[in-house]
């Protein structure tokens, strides 16, 4: 195996540091790695907190009214709880304060036991039911999945993969993290404030978002989110900008470096948009301002007293504007750590790297071009209507781009299956359906039969689930060994896996039929009073069940974690045999101040696997292998 | 453990990271303050009613403050040139100047516009003009004062950097700077929307 | 900013106390042309041709963005595109909905 370390490299300045306390070394980190592992548990606990809802609600729309078997939930989480605290026991409190995470989730199910306004006497109120709705959207969007892709993978690779110390602003990032868990915290307080959480759907339309209960805490929450994400942002940017290492130029940064700055740049000029939209929401729940409140309401029979000349629309505009961009939020680490994974694991260049890097500028741009998409039922014109279509057809180009150059990267590859390459391979065709089920909702004809059924929920979820968070599952599996220093077992990652797969698919799929059938999304009962959804009810068991699947498939990860933090093997600093720095420059976990031991400098593009070397072919060669001399010519 | 280029520029970008990082702060400012003109201008257009804006607001307060702002701006940039010319007594006069400026400012607002109104019953509920004309200038005079607060630390607990690294001082003014005056970019297009149309 | 003599910024001052003396001139030129009677059309656009003047005299000057670097310009220059977005596409929804006024 190659060395990744070279010859001449720069000396670092040696400095000089005291040992910092227990606190400023694992709670009150300024260091990008702690940083990022913090967001990562956070992160991975609020996906699971998410899932759960989602959990409970699937037992609704597949057994409307009837009393539910909480009880399970309760003390499986419970079970889990133990058996992590068992893991950790006294010697590893690392470990074993995981286990407050399931302790505390089957907590969060028995409260909800206890209450009247949820599950009175078992069954599930319809009301609960939107509410629990509305906050696995949130959770799902803005707790879990773009704090882990951007947060924790972000906050963790970027500056390693560009040879970099730390990120510019240090203290700023841990100041990121730390609003954000207040963010989070306050947004979970939503349950047990009077008359619950939010219950409007993560969109929260007004003007249903201004009079129902809950959504106060949810916009003071989201402000708390926002502001984190921008000033994430700023540090991202202003890293990837001025921190390269010395010959790190723009075209040898790895894919994945790419979108991450990329997606800074959205979720700084999109953000603001909606923090003015939810100071207004806040401040007509609050105040009895009337931005989003038309004239002449009428709400339960009784005339709404307030001054009106609102509009409704304004909200969606200001709503929109940041939540389109934010799919791409979604989606665009995702894309890097496929691109990472694939290249890796076929021994290959990334094929069309150039045209990779456009394709993403261009649908960087473009996201801030089509976010009415999601408004043409809205009595839109049609000259509005064309441009939004327009646009958002030509937005799908890139992301074909995308998937032909992994197919392409693929193509003549020597592959191997590791596990992250199971979940990478995965996520191409899965991203595919993904895509392809959004084209008839960016049309706005097909989209008047299919807005605001299981079919936009369907494709949605294709796109994150089997999309996102497959992909940010291989980032860990890929990852892992570079945090911690030690492999996740193969084993136990081919099962979780294939499970989570397989059921993901189980329960996206016949959304996607449930919706052309014309059933409609925030039902609790999942169309059961309907006369056109009767052909296809019989899919919400299954898709319960397919729910409630994954989740049992998931102990197989969350175990796996656990048991090789305790006693997985050590492996080498390169496990996987990659080129890029925080693989070669990098010990597995990095340098505690610093990251290198030496400052890399990079000579090589991003991939140089099997590419020939000065005549000869390597397998593959770090970016910091230096450039070996060219041999006179006779 | 030192993070490069807080200080010292970077050659093929040529910017210190402060710098470079308060303009994407100010971008997504941009985006924020926009956010808010284009409700202004969707809610009024679409409105059946509008008041007579400059039958609701006094023009000549508005005229006051609005030079008021701009003095402070011109005192803020003298307070960095002071530095650079290395003349810290006269840095100290004119930050607080500006510091005293925007205390002004914010003074007139609340006691001569924000109370008024209220007393008199127009608070953000009474139409959409008015819950427009309070967050609008509530939230730029919040941004006003968040100046303030980062100035006067300037001018008193931090400027003991002065001494131990000017250049960094310098530049931390600078930046401070450069925030300030987008505030008053900011004013310069709510004065005439607010006041005048 | 980098090397700048003592000297190069005191002839920086007389611009600063300059661009000073023209943003007071054109606010008072604002206030006199808004008691002015022409159509609400006209009377925005002149309103904010005035305004765009001087907040460039501000940015320019005072945030010295006409000296400043290229990473900076072009990341401001895509910042006004999608400022320009988020007006015009609500506003042309709202337009293009055939002007109904907020009643439901």
């Amino acid at each position: 195996m190659v060395e990744g370390i070279a010859e001449h490299e720069v000396t670092a300045k040696k400095v000089h540091h005291e040992e910092l306390g227990w606190w400023r070394k694992y709670i009150f980190s300024v260091d990008h790695k702690v940083i990022g592992i913090q967001y990562g548990i956070t992160a991975l606990a609020f996906l699971l907190t998410g899932f759960t809802l989602m959990a409970l609600m699937r037992w609704s729309l597949a057994y409307p009214d009837e009393p539910g078997p909480w009880w399970i939930f309760i003390s499986g989480f419970t079970i889990m709880g133990i058996v992590v605290f068992l893991i950790g026991g006294i010697k590893r409190p690392y470990i074993s304060l995981g286990g407050f995470i399931f302790i505390g989730i089957a907590g969060l199910v028995w409260y909800f036991t206890t209450q009247d306004s949820m599950l009175p006497v078992g069954t599930m109120l319809p009301e609960f039911y939107n509410s629990l709705g509305a906050m696995h959207g949130t959770i799902m969007v803005f707790l879990g999945i773009v704090p882990l892709a951007v947060g924790a993978f972000g906050n963790y690779v970027l500056p390693l993969q560009i040879g970099a110390p730390d990120m510019s602003f240090p203290r700023l990032n841990m100041a990121s993290y730390w609003i954000f868990l207040v963010g989070g915290v306050l947004m979970l307080t939503s349950f047990f404030l009077p008359g619950g959480a939010a219950q409007s759907g993560w969109t929260s339309y007004p003007p249903l978002s201004v009079i129902q209960p809950g959504q106060t805490m949810w916009l003071i929450a989201m402000i708390f989110v926002i502001t984190s994400s921008l000033l994430g942002a700023i540090n991202f940017i202003v890293t990837t900008v001025q921190l390269r290492a010395k010959g790190m130029t723009w075209m040898r940064l790895p894919f994945f470096v790419w979108t991450q700055f990329i997606t800074a740049f959205l979720l700084l000029l999109a953000f603001p948009a909606l923090e003015v939209g939810a100071i207004f929401q806040l401040l007509d729940r609050v105040l009895g301002t009337s931005f989003y409140m038309s004239s002449g309401m009428v709400i339960g029979g009784e005339v709404v007293e307030i001054a009106g000349g609102g509009s409704a629309l304004l909200w969606q505009h200001l709503f929109w504007f940041l939540a389109h961009p934010e799919v791409y939020v979604l989606i665009l680490p995702a894309i890097g750590i496929v691109a990472e994974i694939i290249t890796n694991n076929t021994r290959k260049p990334l094929w069309g790297y150039k045209a990779m890097v456009y394709s993403l500028i261009f649908i960087g741009f473009m996201s801030f071009t089509v976010y009415a998409h999601h408004m043409f039922i809205t009595g839109m014109g049609s000259k509005v209507a064309t441009w939004f279509m327009t646009t958002t057809m030509i937005i799908s180009i890139p992301s074909i781009i995308f998937l032909a150059v992994m197919v392409f990267t693929l193509w003549g590859g020597s592959i191997r299956f590791s596990v992250p390459m199971l979940f990478a391979l995965a996520w191409i065709p899965m991203f595919g359906i993904g895509g392809l089920t959004g084209l008839p909702l960016g049309l706005a004809p097909p989209d008047i039969h299919l807005h605001d059924t299981y079919y936009v929920i369907g494709h949605f979820h294709y796109v994150v689930a089997p999309g996102s968070i497959i992909a940010l599952f291989a980032g860990i599996y890929y990852w892992f060994p570079k945090m911690t220093g030690k492999k996740l077992n193969d084993m136990l990652g081919k099962v979780h896996f294939w499970g989570t797969l397989i059921g993901m698919n189980l329960v996206f799929g016949p959304m996607l039929i449930q919706g052309m059938a014309g059933v409609s999304r925030r039902l609790y009962d999942g169309g059961l009073q309907y006369d056109h959804a009767q052909p296809v009810l019989f899919l919400n068991e299954w898709m319960s069940w397919g729910a409630w699947i994954i989740g049992i498939f998931q102990v197989a990860f969350i175990i796996n974690i656990f048991l090789t933090l305790k006693k997985g093997e050590k492996v080498s600093d390169n496990v996987w045999e990659a080129t890029t720095l925080e693989w070669s420059a990098a010990p597995s976990p990095p340098i505690a101040h610093g990251n290198f031991s030496t400052v890399p400098e990079v000579h090589r593009s991003a991939y140089e696997y099997n590419v020939p070397v000065n005549g000869r072919i390597e397998e593959f060669a770090p970016q910091n292998q230096p450039e070996e001399p060219v041999e006179a010519e006779e | 453990m030192e993070i490069p280029y807080t200080v010292d520029i970077r050659e093929d970008t040529g910017l210190t990271s402060p710098k470079l990082g308060i303009w994407l702060f100010l971008a997504s400012e941009v985006m924020l303050f926009g956010a808010l003109f284009s409700s202004y201008i969707l809610l009024r257009v679409g409105s059946t009613a509008w008041p007579v804006q400059s039958e609701e607001v006094n023009v000549l307060i508005g005229t006051v403050n609005t030079m008021v702002l701009i003095a402070s701006s011109v005192t803020m940039v003298m307070a960095w040139a002071s530095l650079k010319m290395n003349n810290f007594e006269n840095f100290r006069v004119y930050l607080a100047s500006t510091i005293f400026l925007a205390l002004v400012f914010l003074i007139i607002k609340v006691f001569w516009e924000y109370i008024p109104k209220l007393q008199h019953g127009h608070d953000p509920s009474t139409n959409n003009f008015y819950a427009l004309y309070f967050t609008m200038t509530g939230l730029h005079a919040l941004h006003i004062l968040g100046g303030i607060i980062v100035n006067a630390y300037f001018l008193i607990p931090g400027a003991k950097m002065w001494k131990s690294n000017p250049e960094q001082f310098t530049n931390r003014i600078e930046i401070a700077g450069l925030y300030w005056h987008f505030v008053d970019l900011v004013w310069i297009f709510l004065f005439p929307t607010i006041y005048l149309l | 900013m980098e090397s700048t003599t003592v000297e190069e910024i005191r002839k920086h001052t007389w611009v600063y106390l300059t661009v000073f003396g023209g943003l007071a001139m054109l606010t008072v030129l604002t206030v006199a042309v808004a008691s002015l009677e022409m159509a609400v059309g006209l009377g925005v656009t002149v309103a904010m041709i005035i305004a765009a003047l001087k907040g460039s005299l501000v940015a320019s000057f005072f945030m010295h963005l006409i000296s400043e670097k290229r990473v900076i310009l072009v990341i401001l220059i895509f910042t006004f595109i999608f400022f320009v977005l988020l007006i015009a596409f609500p506003l042309s929804d709202f337009l293009d909905n055939a002007g109904k006024p907020n009643v439901p």
